[in-house]
C-alpha cells in the first residue's frame, strides 16, 4: 500500500489496538474508527490488494452465520479470508477487523475480504470500495428505533446497488420479495437462490407483516406457501411480479432436531449429493443456501463447498451449547420477531418443553425499543414453558410479556442479576436436562461473559 | 358478556409491536370472563361499522400510510367515522393518531386530510423523536416509546391524554401527550402501550362494553406483573436523560 493516509491510519490503528489490548479489552471496534476518523477510504484502500476482492455478507437475520460458513468454504479452497468473525458489523468494525490482518505496510495478510455489513450501513459501506460479491440474505424489520422504515431501508440499499461496477455479483434471495426485487437495480449479474420444496412452511403462525405488499405495484402479494413472515413462495396477483428463477434452490429440505439436509438444483449443473446442515432449524438452512450461492459465484466447486458446510461450527449466540454443572445451556440470540419466531419453531422441533433463561436488554446494540417482543410469537411457545427464569435491564417488560402469551404466574421467576439468574435457571433444571438460553445481543455479551469467568466457555474475541 | 375488537389494517399498519394492545386488551377481557373475537378490517374489505365495540388502529410504514390513507378517504373511512360517533370506543396510536385527526402536513407537499373525528393536526418535522416516553396523567403514568417526526397540536375539542415528563410527546413544545375525545385516545406511546399501562386498557374495556351492555364495573385484576413493567420502564427512561 503506497497512500500516505491510508498507512497513517493503519498504523494508527494497530497502535490503539495494542494499547486497548495491552489494557486487557479486546474489542475492534474503536482501533477501526480512529483508521476510519484519519482516512475514510481506509477499507478501500486495504481491500484493493485483495487478490480475490471482497465479498459483503448484508440482511436482517444469518449474516454472522452465513459469512462464517463462507469462511469456511473459502478456506476449503485454499484461500486466506480477512473477515470480520466477531460479528462487530459496522464499517468501523470491517476496519477494525482489517487492523487485525494488515502488516504494518498496510498489505492485507489474505486474499479474499469478507465481511459482514450491518444492512444500515451496506449503502454507505458500498458506496466506500467495490465488492466482488454482494449478498443480501433477507430484510427483516430490526431494531425500528435505529432503522426507522423497511420500505426506505430498501430503497436505501437499491440507490447503492445500482451504483454498483457492472462486473460485480449480486446474491439475492429469491423468497423475500423485498430483497428480489433490489435485482432489479443491479445492471450486471444477479444470482438468485431460494427453497422450492412444496413441503416447507414453518409451524409459527406468522404475525409478522413487514411486507405482504408488492415491492413493484403496492398492491397485497399472494403465497402459495409461507416459509417465515414474508419470506416463502410469493407472487403479486395484480402485476405479474413473481419470485425470480432460482439459480440455486433447495429442491428437499429435510429437518432434524439438530441438524437439516438439503438437495440441490443448480443452473447447469450435474447432480449433487445432499448438503448436510450441522445446525438446527430452517433459518440455517437458508443461511447454507446463501453461503452456496455465494461460493457458485466465486466459481468455488459446490461439493467442495458443501463438504466445508457439514464440518461447520456456529458462532457466538447462534444455537451454541454449553454444558453447566451437568446440564446443557443452548445459547440463542434473538433480536427481531422474525428471528425469534424462527428460533421457536426451531426449538418447538424438537418437541421438548424449553425451561428458559431469557433476558432482554434496550441497549443501543440491541434496539433501544422492547416492543418488538409483543410481535413475536410468544403465544406459540407459551403452552409448551416449563420453567422461565427472566432477567436484563428489561426483565420486568419481558416477564410480562410471558402472561400475556399465557405463561402461569407460578412458572415465570424475574431474577435481576444475571449471575444469579445463571445459578437459578441452572439450579431449577434437573441434572441431565436442557436450558434454552434466549437473550439480545448485549445480554448475550453479558452472559457469555460470565460463563467465560466460570470457565465454560472462551472469551468471544477469542474464538 | 362478549367484547367485539376490530384491528384496523394489521396487514399495513402494524409494526412497533402494537399488536400487544389488541393482545391486552383482549386477554384483559378474557381473565373476566368476557368473551372477546377480533377482526382485521383493512384494504379490500367492506366495513361493516356497527360491528365493533372497540377500533384499534396502530402505527405503520409510510408505504402502508398511504395506501390506508385512500381507503380511508372512501366509504370506510365513513363507515369507521360513523361507528365513532355512534358509540364504539378507539384506541389510536402514532400513524393511526395522525390519520383520525384533521390533516397531515408533509413538508413540501399539499396537506393529507384525516378523518377529522380528533381535533388535531400534525405537521412533519425534520427530527425525528425517538426513545422512552413518560408523560403524567390524571389516572396513573403513561410509559412507553415514541418513534415519529409528525407534531400534533390539539384543538380545543380534545384534551391531551397526559403531561410529557420525559421525552416530546405530541410536539415537544407544549409538554402535552395524546388526546381524548369522547372515547377516542390517540398517543405516539408504543411499547406496546397497554400492557405497561393497564388502567388506559381497562378504561378502553369500560367504554367498549357499554356500546351494547350498559355501564359495567370491571372486577379488578391482579396487575403485579404491568405494575413492576411500568416502573422498571420508568426507571430506564429517567436514568437516559
Amino acid at each position: 500500500m503506497s497512500d500516505p493516509l491510508a498507512l497513517l491510519a493503519n498504523a494508527a490503528g494497530k497502535i490503539s489496538r495494542i494499547a486497548l489490548q495491552l489494557s486487557g479489552r479486546g474489542g475492534t471496534a474503536l482501533p477501526g474508527l480512529i483508521a476510519l476518523t484519519i482516512d475514510p477510504d481506509f477499507i478501500a484502500a486495504v481491500t484493493s490488494e485483495l487478490a480475490h476482492g471482497v465479498v459483503l455478507v448484508s440482511g436482517t437475520n444469518g449474516k454472522t452465520t452465513t459469512s462464517r460458513m463462507l469462511s469456511d468454504i473459502v478456506r476449503a479452497s485454499g484461500w486466506a479470508p480477512v473477515h470480520n468473525r466477531s460479528g462487530s458489523n459496522l464499517e468501523r468494525g470491517i476496519a477494525g477487523a482489517l487492523l487485525t490482518e494488515t502488516t504494518w505496510h498496510g498489505e492485507p495478510q489474505g486474499d479474499i475480504g469478507l465481511f459482514e455489513v450491518d444492512e444500515a450501513s451496506l449503502p454507505r459501506v458500498l458506496g466506500r470500495i467495490r465488492p466482488r460479491v454482494v449478498l443480501v440474505t433477507n430484510l427483516f424489520r430490526d431494531q425500528m428505533d435505529r432503522y426507522f422504515e423497511l420500505d426506505q431501508l430498501a430503497r436505501r440499499i437499491g440507490d447503492a446497488i445500482a451504483m454498483l461496477d457492472t462486473a460485480a455479483i449480486v446474491v439475492l434471495n429469491a423468497d423475500d420479495p423485498i430483497v428480489s426485487w433490489l435485482g432489479q437495480r443491479h445492471s450486471g449479474p444477479v444470482v438468485y437462490f431460494g427453497v422450492d420444496d412444496p413441503s416447507v412452511g414453518g409451524r409459527v403462525p406468522q404475525a409478522i407483516s413487514d411486507a405482504t405488499r408488492c415491492p413493484r405495484c403496492g398492491q397485497p402479494l399472494r403465497y402459495e406457501r409461507v416459509v417465515l413472515a414474508h419470506v416463502g413462495d410469493w407472487s403479486c396477483p395484480s402485476c405479474g411480479l413473481a419470485r425470480p428463477a432460482r439459480d440455486v434452490a433447495a429442491t428437499r429440505v429435510v429437518l432434524t432436531g439438530d441438524s437439516s439436509e438439503l438437495q440441490l438444483r443448480v443452473a447447469v449443473a450435474s447432480a449433487f449429493d445432499p448438503v448436510r446442515v450441522p445446525i438446527a432449524g430452517l433459518y440455517n438452512a437458508y443461511n447454507a443456501l446463501a453461503a452456496l450461492a455465494v461460493a457458485r459465484a466465486l466459481d468455488i466447486s459446490l461439493p467442495m463447498a458443501s463438504r466445508a458446510i457439514a464440518n461447520f461450527k456456529p458462532a457466538f449466540g447462534r444455537l451454541e451449547e454449553v454444558t453447566v454443572d451437568g446440564r446443557d445451556l443452548r445459547l440463542i440470540l434473538v433480536k427481531n420477531p422474525a428471528g425469534f419466531n424462527a428460533a421457536i419453531g426451531a426449538l418447538l422441533e424438537t418437541g421438548r418443553r424449553p425451561r428458559l433463561l431469557a433476558a432482554l436488554n434496550d441497549r443501543d446494540a440491541d434496539g433501544r425499543d422492547v416492543s418488538w417482543i409483543w410481535d413475536a410469537d410468544f403465544e406459540t411457545l407459551a403452552p409448551e414453558v416449563e420453567h422461565a427464569v427472566v432477567t436484563g435491564i428489561r426483565s420486568r417488560d419481558l416477564a410480562n410479556r410471558l402472561k400475556y402469551a399465557g405463561v402461569p404466574r407460578e412458572k415465570i421467576e424475574v431474577v435481576a442479576e444475571l449471575g444469579s439468574a445463571i445459578d437459578r435457571a441452572i439450579g431449577a433444571a434437573p441434572p441431565g436436562s436442557e436450558v434454552v438460553v434466549l437473550a439480545t445481543y448485549t445480554a448475550m455479551q453479558a452472559l457469555r461473559g460470565e460463563l467465560a469467568r466460570r470457565g465454560h466457555v472462551a472469551p468471544f474475541w477469542e474464538d | 358478556m362478549d367484547l367485539r375488537v376490530a384491528h384496523l389494517y394489521p396487514d399495513l399498519m402494524s409494526i412497533y409491536g402494537d399488536r400487544g394492545n389488541v393482545l391486552a386488551l383482549s386477554q384483559r377481557a378474557r381473565w373476566r370472563d368476557i368473551a372477546v373475537e377480533v377482526r382485521p378490517y383493512t384494504v379490500g374489505t367492506t366495513f361493516d361499522w356497527d360491528w365493533p365495540d372497540l377500533w384499534f388502529f396502530g402505527g405503520g410504514q409510510d408505504q402502508g400510510q398511504d395506501l390506508v390513507g385512500a381507503d380511508l378517504a372512501g366509504a370506510n373511512g365513513e363507515a369507521l367515522r360513523r361507528s365513532l360517533v355512534h358509540g364504539a370506543a378507539a384506541l389510536t396510536i402514532c400513524g393511526g393518531y395522525q390519520l383520525l385527526g384533521h390533516e397531515y402536513v408533509p413538508e413540501n407537499a399539499p396537506a393529507i386530510p384525516g378523518l377529522g373525528v380528533l381535533d388535531v393536526s400534525t405537521r412533519a418535522g425534520s427530527l425525528r423523536f425517538v426513545g422512552n416516553l413518560v408523560a403524567q396523567t390524571p389516572d396513573g403514568v403513561l410509559v412507553g416509546f415514541e418513534n415519529h417526526s409528525g407534531r400534533t397540536y390539539l384543538g380545543p375539542k380534545a384534551k391531551p391524554l397526559g403531561t410529557v415528563v420525559v421525552g416530546n410527546g405530541n410536539n415537544s413544545e407544549d409538554k402535552t401527550e395524546g388526546a381524548v375525545q369522547g372515547k377516542i385516545v390517540g398517543t405516539y406511546c408504543h411499547g406496546s402501550c397497554l400492557p405497561k399501562n393497564p388502567w388506559l386498557a381497562d378504561r378502553l374495556l369500560t367504554w367498549a362494553l357499554e356500546r351494547r351492555h350498559g355501564p359495567q364495573d370491571l372486577v379488578p385484576l391482579d396487575d403485579r406483573e404491568e405494575k413492576a413493567a411500568s416502573e422498571q420502564a420508568v426507571e430506564v427512561a429517567r436514568a437516559r436523560t
